[in-house]
């Protein structure tokens, strides 16, 4: 799960971590309400979506008035924000973050994620703060440090100490860096994050060091024993189609293709998107319905298939084990009735009661197309959607 | 022969008075020598009680010592399924087998860091099975887990996935075409777990009884890499790959908490690229699995 960066800095601030003095609001004339009661002589306006790029998509600007303030805000509120994570239609700006305005002498980038392959938590660290760090990790390999945590022990002022000086943190500043970073890996374990970013991570020129943006995504196993986090949550942000199934349970995700296909197990539904691919067609989504399928699962996931107008036809992919083919298929039948099926459907189903699974469908009277192999599903539900 | 489990293993079931545990349980004791294998469940609060004949005791440790089990499967909730891992690792298992799905990433860590603590204090080493896995079965012996018995025969093909119901299906295509498997071994969808695939590879490669692997994986991690590199150097065998997730989209997470294209190696594209360089032979049609590793006995 994502959060906002007002929110990121609100749990930051929690740990103790410095950010500079914000306001989250949700109209223009919240807006200069917020300047107005931080008072100084320059703002940030940020526009709060849940991607990356924000600043470079025109996002985030600075005022030197409060008229300036309202101009921005007014421009900004609604606007279709495009960056390099949104996609092309962009994403509406519902939410604004107003701030005092930084002394920025230099930026840095910190981190806290979790390192599969140690079983650790690594923290990263790097001199080129501001920065896609992906593009610093594929250009300059070298100005990113890491260390690994154990978490039986938590991050050492050694380990600290050690980030901070890698990154070139000028010496007099070198214990506030220290407790930063050891107050985002607190923050990090805590609230069971999977990914904890301050970037920048900023010296100002009194030596101080705030976090200016932060960005933080949570492991959603874990969200049962976080209710403040959940509180987070903003459905704007989200799918709507994958908010829908999420209420039934479904792990749905929306792709660009025309065919959807409704599969049970991850690894398998991936396999049959990606056989869809190579038989010349684009699938439409992720989907996978889980070990226990009962009908209202499947005809509600058709239910949100059809919902997306670019769907052309749908394949249903099932390795029946411990859920059985005709249970399924009974399902299928009932939910292709209900929700009055226009498009070719494709049904390939194997495993236990596979014959009398087949035995359903074809005594339907649904003109439902039947196929033994993923890809002869693929090819008849490719040739189909032409 | 197999690898891990044959049909003289004892087990224990963690959780077996759940509602999943329950399911499962009955259907791995019907199964080839279930009956003589399913020997102890542990629930402290049913102590002394018993569940399909099977006798349950207050905890693994003396589920173990009354009944001389050497493994343990695992069907508790997320929420308490992590301690009941370290129960079985303190208990001194050989292995322990996590079915549960959902368990929070950092319950892993920090079960997975006790575990290495334990083994570099001089401690047994308790192999781990998952989480968020089928289990793994041995044809017409033994199956520990949640996959279905009938479509799997006995015979010298591994089979090693992260994903449980697309290891079903490579059992389905190899046992239509008359391949047998020697194990099948679903190691499960988590970014932090126990056996990955270069350690059932290495077990194979022991394995006399098994002839070719098909190792299946999918997007997220450097795993399927790390096994493809050690192969290169080590694995006698024919092996037979195949990465799920070519067209997943980035930074989604794809049903598995592990199946997340985060960045470097962990695209399927590239994991495809760097097995084909190890001299494994590649498929991006999951249909061919069984009929191209044929084709190489």
């Amino acid at each position: 799960m994502k959060i906002h960066e007002y929110q990121a800095k609100e749990l930051l601030r929690k740990y103790g971590v410095v950010t500079p003095r914000g306001i989250p609001c949700f109209s223009v004339d919240d807006a200069v309400k917020a300047a107005e009661e931080l008072g100084g002589k320059i703002w940030v306006v940020k526009a709060q979506i849940h991607a990356g790029g924000r600043g470079k998509g025109g996002g985030v600007k600075l005022a030197k008035s409060i008229d300036e303030v309202k101009a921005l805000a007014g421009e900004i509120l609604g606007m279709q924000l495009i960056t390099h994570q949104t996609g092309a239609e962009g994403q509406k700006v519902r939410r604004l973050l107003i701030e005092e305005g930084a002394d920025i002498q230099k930026e840095y980038y910190v981190a806290a994620l979790t390192d599969r392959a140690t079983q650790k938590v690594a923290m990263m660290a790097s001199s080129e703060g501001g920065m896609d760090i992906e593009v610093v990790a594929e250009e300059t390999p070298e100005k990113i440090i890491k260390v690994f945590v154990d978490p039986l022990v938590g991050l050492t002022d050694a380990q600290a100490t050690e980030l901070a000086n890698g990154i070139g943190v000028p010496a007099g500043s070198v214990d506030k860096a220290v407790d930063a970073l050891k107050k985002l890996y607190t923050c990090y374990m805590e609230t069971d994050a999977s990914l904890a970013e301050i970037n920048p991570l900023i010296l100002e020129g009194n030596g101080n060091i705030k976090a200016l943006d932060a960005k933080f995504n949570f492991d959603s196993n874990a969200l049962y024993r976080h209710p403040e986090i959940v509180e987070y949550r903003d459905l704007d942000e989200e799918d709507a189609d994958e908010v829908e199934a999420s209420k039934y349970d479904l792990a749905y995700i929306s792709l660009d293709g025309n065919i959807g296909c409704l599969v049970n197990g991850a690894g398998l539904a991936m396999a049959t998107m990606d056989t869809i691919k190579l038989f010349g067609a684009s699938p439409a989504n992720f989907l996978d319905v889980g070990g226990g399928a009962t009908t209202e699962k499947v005809t509600e996931a058709f239910k949100i298939m059809l919902q997306n107008p670019k769907v052309k036809g749908i394949l249903v992919n099932i390795f029946g084990g411990i859920m059985r083919c005709d249970t399924i298929a009974t399902g299928v039948v009932a939910a292709a009735k209900e929700v009055n099926l226009s498009v070719p459907l494709v049904v390939r189903m194997k495993g236990t009661n596979e014959d009398i699974g087949k035995k359903i469908l074809a005594e339907s009277g649904l003109p439902i197309i039947s196929a033994d192999s993923m890809a002869e599903a693929a090819t008849k539900v490719v040739e189909a959607v032409k | 022969m197999s690898i891990l489990i044959n049909k003289d293993t004892k087990v224990i079931t963690q959780g077996i008075t759940g509602k999943t545990g329950q399911f499962h349980t009955e259907k791995c004791i019907e199964y080839a020598n279930g009956k003589n294998c399913f020997v102890a469940g542990v629930n402290p609060k049913k102590a002394g009680e018993s569940i399909f004949g099977v006798p349950i005791y207050a905890s693994v440790k003396e589920a173990a010592a009354e009944t001389g089990s050497t493994v343990s499967v695992i069907y508790v909730p997320p929420a308490g399924a992590a301690a009941a891992i370290w129960e079985a690792c303190e208990a001194d298992i050989d292995l322990a087998i996590c079915i549960t799905e959902g368990i929070p990433v950092r319950d892993m860590l920090a079960v997975r860091n006790k575990m290495r603590q334990k083994v570099e204090a001089g401690g047994k080493e308790t192999l781990l099975l998952g989480p968020n896995c089928p289990g793994l079965i041995t044809p017409d012996e033994i199956k520990i887990g949640i996959m279905p018995g009938h479509i799997h025969r006995k015979g010298r093909i591994g089979v090693v996935s992260r994903s449980g119901t697309l290891t079903y299906e490579a059992v389905g295509q190899l046992t239509e075409i008359g391949l047998g498997q020697s194990s099948a071994v679903g190691i499960g969808g988590d970014p932090i777990n126990g056996l990955k695939h270069i350690d059932v590879m290495r077990m194979f490669n022991d394995d006399p009884d098994t002839d070719a692997v098909i190792m299946i994986g999918e997007i997220g991690g450097p795993d399927e890499a790390e096994a493809a590199r050690w192969c290169k150097d080590n694995m006698k065998k024919p092996v037979v790959g195949f990465i799920a997730g070519v067209t997943a989209p980035a930074g989604k997470r794809m049903g598995h908490a592990g199946a997340l294209i985060s960045g470097g190696e962990d695209t399927a594209d590239a994991k495809l690229a760097i097995m084909e360089e190890c001299g494994f032979t590649v498929t991006r049609n999951p249909s061919e699995m069984a009929k191209l590793l044929k084709a190489m006995l």
